[in-house]
């Protein structure tokens, strides 16, 4: 919507109250605004009005005619001379009202007390508040089986279900997974999903939260509490770059559930069953919680924190060092990276991107992304969106689900430049614009767009050579708004803050003498590095050849990249300080462990996708465990180099008060796009993304969540299924010279060179079991 | 910011317009009153005496006293409590804990969907008011006349489910167990299951 839209106004009298509202607008609404609360159970501001409780009934008059009974105030819109009276000033309309909850309640279970839902339930609420006390049914109630899993983490009670068909409607109108509906008629009317097909939405979660009764409820949150138990912390999510805004309910220390928050800017009032059930990683990896060094012997052991950090500014000082930072950082903590590595280790070898990436992407970054504005609301308003290496269901499920609301409201225009035909992409109507792994950029010219278009650019970009060039040059011929988005909550965080060779804060090319002088002012230092910094496979190549001997390392998964072999021969080599919240591949090789505070530990914030700062406070408020930030000042006041840097507080500040860098940005630097591998006929190039639920380190403990997952398989075309005599379901092995995975074979749309698995499914780890995973020739057989 | 709010000027109340109330001193009585006064003594001396030598004597308490709590069993032996935490919601004193969790067929504690997995009352916080009582769906938690509830330490006197749980009776198996063979959690809560049934056995 623009602000030129002339809207109409229209008055109406609501219990004697005049109120002026837009046309269209619902009763119901219209008496929201006066501060008028009709009861209702089906209506939800964001899905289609629909009626089916009747608990909204009011008496309407429109021009002195009076309707001749109580009308549905959630599917009635305004119109000028309408007189609504409510239940306040009516006693029809509050007769009609108190006869329909008596109706509701007729086959409703006595299960408050053990019901989850007791103590926060609409039904509850509104029985006190328009009900009667009494009951005059005397029948024996309709029963159901008790509850039944219509997904391994969704269980549903039909017996207390008031067929209100938000659930239903959510899964259909929202998600487009319509896996569940209204079966039967009648007393025997219920929820029901198909009988081979679970709901296995990715969105499954929503429905439960705004079921307005106890019907539907999580598995994860099953008797856990009641909410007087539980003290709510507004956060954010820590999962992916959507940037949704949640609350997290603690109950004596131990994070008992998530639910999405309402941000009509970002996530509206969903949020993907990662963000809502992925939280018991912070209790279920064996944390960390003392600092350990590797002694003489070359044995890790306990110490104190005095011991710990006197060691790691012993081995930083003594050393040539370098920053691997995951891109699961605050903004603050990437902060505190950037301005270690500058000012404690006196170098731009910091590098946040632990993934597969390329040099053309950090010029990309710090040519089109940092600093960049385009936003959601961008999407909303465009005349076509185009996907290049991006998956949005998969890798950023909010901006799938405004993909959507656009597609349903308004029928926008999706292009998919991808190697496979996602499902994501087929629920959006999507144009798949098929390309060979490696060749995304060639059918990137034939796109037409306007300045009103939107280009949706995922992290994988960085995989294909060239197509991040060919995307910026699109962008400028266009002038089609550009956004990068990554899959990890930190990145957009850790580029602004400049955990990157190339930039710092504030989007400042290192390379830029002023913007030197900018930061070096600000942090009052003498000089900073002038030189670029390497990346992150430059960094570890120069472990392995000895001219960097010591690594600080946080949150950083050395199988997250293709040459996990070279890292991990790195790590044995330098001297790592490692920050993290449990064991992992790093600790195992660091000479000095810190255990870090989890993100529900601490506060902060993350950038989103859109550049867009999402604060949390600390959910869990007793724990011991410090930010990476203050850990850093540290050892950096260990080191008698200082970053003055004590609290996120500090560091929020002074990011603050530095702003952004508005000289000149780096430009980038055309690379050209690899020409095709030729293949034999056993040959295939790999191609794969990651899925929204997968093996993911912080999606460890939730086994319900994890069997909601879709199922791991590996896709070719026909032809190529015709050639290996490969039916569905057959198996089929892909190898390198590194290894194997053997998959299910899935025949469907994608490029007849490319064969394709998921990146860190169970059963197919691609790039430790294969080493590669977009791009290599690999052979393809059936097993 | 909003302007400045003016201070509200202090009321100035001298003490001679504060009215006190005459405390009424009855003049001294006559000497017969006086006689009175001593007379029911004197009578009393004559009287049941109350004191009881307690600890060595203990008198049962009234039939209602609120004592100890006790979390009572169904006829089978499964436990009555659900795990609801109304009793913690009721209380006024924040002393009682409860966690719930899942009954399932391997390890059903009582019946129904639900039992209380953990159940703490803190007898330093409780003040035995009984709205936990009253707001217990399933009679549950009920108040015994137990009333030596003193220690020597802070730790002894939250009392845990084990603590509280009533002893098992004639006829009463141990949970978990499964439900009484043909009967639902609503004939337990009807009172319909009268014992146990071999069948429930399952520990045997």
């Amino acid at each position: 919507m623009t602000t030129t839209e002339v809207v109409d106004m229209i008055s109406v009298v609501i219990d004697g109250f005049e109120v002026s509202v837009p046309k269209g607008t619902l009763v119901i609404r219209a008496a929201e605004k006066l501060g008028i609360q009709i009861p209702r159970f089906c209506d939800h501001p964001l899905l289609d009005p629909v009626g089916a409780c009747r608990q909204c009934l009011v008496d309407i008059e429109i021009n002195g005619r009076a309707f001749p009974k109580p009308q549905a105030s959630c599917t009635i819109p305004v119109e000028p001379g309408m007189i609504v009276k409510t239940q306040l000033t009516s006693a029809v309309a509050e007769k009609a009202q108190r006869g329909v909850m008596e109706l509701l309640l007729v086959n409703h279970p006595l299960d408050c007390p053990v019901c989850d839902k007791g103590g926060e339930c609409p039904l509850q609420n509104q029985a006190m508040s328009t009900g009667q006390g009494e009951t005059r049914f005397e029948g024996t109630k309709r029963t159901f089986q008790k509850p039944i899993n219509i997904s391994s983490q969704v269980l549903l009670d039909r017996e207390r279900c008031v067929l209100c068909a938000r659930c239903t409607r959510f899964s259909a109108q929202i998600a487009s997974d319509p896996f569940i509906t209204l079966n039967e008629r009648g007393a025997l009317q219920q929820v029901g999903i198909y009988e081979k097909q679970p709901f296995e939405s990715y969105f499954s979660g929503n429905a439960v939260q705004i079921c307005p009764v106890g019907a539907l409820t999580g598995a994860s949150y099953r008797f856990r509490a009641r909410p007087f138990d539980l003290v709510s912390t507004p956060s954010a999510c820590e999962h992916c770059a959507s940037g949704c805004d949640m609350r997290t309910d603690v109950r004596r220390g131990k994070t008992l559930r998530r639910l999405a928050g309402d941000d009509a800017s970002v996530n509206e009032e969903w949020n993907c069953d990662k963000g809502r059930w992925a939280f018991k990683y912070v209790t279920a990896l064996d944390r960390l919680s003392t600092p350990k060094i590797r002694n003489s012997d070359g044995i890790l052991v306990e110490a104190s924190w005095p011991e710990a950090l006197a060691a790691a500014a012993a081995g930083l000082s003594a050393n040539k060092s370098a920053v691997l930072v995951g891109g699961r950082a605050t903004y603050e903590d990437a902060y505190g990276y950037s301005k270690f590595a500058r000012i404690a280790l006196g170098t731009n070898d910091i590098d946040f991107r632990a993934r597969l990436s390329s040099d053309e992407e950090r010029e990309f970054l710090a040519a089109h992304v940092v600093g960049s504005t385009t936003t959601y609301r961008d999407i909303d308003g465009a005349d076509q969106v185009l996907l290049v290496a991006f998956e949005p269901e998969e890798e950023s499920p909010i901006v799938f689900l405004r993909l959507n609301k656009q597609f349903r409201k308004r029928a926008l225009k999706v292009t998919a430049i991808a190697t496979k035909l996602s499902i994501g992409v087929e629920k959006l109507k999507g144009e798949f614009v098929k390309v060979a792994p490696g060749a995304e950029a060639s059918a990137l010219s034939s796109q037409s767009l306007t300045n009103k278009s939107v280009i949706l650019v995922g992290e994988r970009a960085a995989e294909s050579a060239g197509l991040l060039s060919a995307v910026a040059a699109l962008a400028q011929s266009s002038g089609a708004k550009l956004a990068w988005i990554p899959r990890r909550a930190g990145e957009r965080g850790a580029l602004e803050a400049g955990a990157i060779g190339n930039l710092l804060p504030g989007g400042r090319p290192v390379s830029d003498a002023a913007a030197r002088v900018d930061i070096a002012t600000a942090w009052s230092t003498q000089s900073l590095p002038s030189e670029n910094g390497k990346s992150a496979s430059e960094i570890i190549a120069a472990v392995n050849s000895g001219s960097i001997g010591a690594l600080v390392i946080g949150g950083v998964d050395p199988l997250d990249n293709s040459d996990s072999a070279q890292t991990l021969a790195a790590l044995d080599k330098a001297f790592v300080v490692s920050l993290e919240i449990a064991p992992s591949a790093v600790t195992e090789r660091a000479n000095v462990i810190l255990p870090v505070a989890a993100v529900t530990e601490k506060s902060g914030s993350f950038l989103n996708w859109e550049g867009r700062p999402r604060t949390f406070d600390s959910a869990v408020a007793d724990t011991h465990n410090r930010s990476d930030l203050r850990i850093l000042s540290m050892i950096a006041d260990e080191m008698g180099r200082s970053i003055s840097l004590a609290t996120v507080t500090a560091a929020a500040k002074e990011i603050a008060s530095l702003g952004r860098w508005d000289g000149a940005k780096i430009s980038l630097n055309k690379v050209s796009v690899a020409t095709a591998p030729s293949l034999s006929s056993d040959q295939a190039i790999i191609t794969s993304w990651r899925r929204l639920l997968d093996l993911g380190t912080l999606q460890q403990g939730e086994e319900n969540l994890a069997a909601t997952s879709r199922q791991t398989v590996a896709v070719i075309s026909p032809k190529r299924a015709d050639a290996l005599g490969v039916k569905d379901g057959d198996r089929l092995t892909i190898s390198t010279e590194l290894g194997s995975v053997t998959l299910p074979a899935l025949v469907e749309e994608i490029h007849d060179d490319a064969v394709w698995a998921p990146r860190n499914s169970r059963g197919s780890q691609l790039l430790s079991q294969l080493g590669v995973a977009h791009g290599a020739v690999v052979k393809v057989a059936k097993a | 910011m909003p302007d400045q709010i003016e201070p509200i000027a202090p009321r100035e109340i001298s003490v001679n317009d504060v009215e006190f109330a005459q405390v009424v001193q009855n003049g001294p009585k006559g000497f017969f009153d006086q006689l009175k006064g001593f007379w029911v003594t004197f009578i009393t001396m004559f009287k049941k005496v109350n004191t009881v030598q307690y600890p060595e004597v203990k008198e049962p308490t009234a039939e209602r006293f609120h004592g100890r709590h006790q979390l009572n069993r169904h006829e089978d032996g499964l436990e009555k409590c659900i795990g609801c935490e109304l009793c913690a919601w009721a209380c006024p004193a924040d002393a009682i804990l409860v966690e719930g969790d899942n009954n399932t067929e391997e390890n059903r504690m009582s019946p129904g969907e639900r039992y209380g997995k953990v159940y703490q009352i803190n007898y330093l916080r409780c003040i035995f008011c009984g709205l936990c009582i009253e707001a217990c769906p399933t009679r549950a938690l009920t108040m015994t006349n137990e009333y030596e509830l003193a220690d020597g330490s802070r730790d002894k006197l939250i009392f845990e489910k084990a603590d509280l749980l009533a002893p098992l009776r004639q006829g009463m198996l141990a949970p978990p167990h499964p439900m009484y063979p043909g009967m639902e959690d609503t004939n337990y809560y009807r009172g319909e299951v009268k014992g146990s049934h071999p069948s429930q056995d399952v520990q045997k």
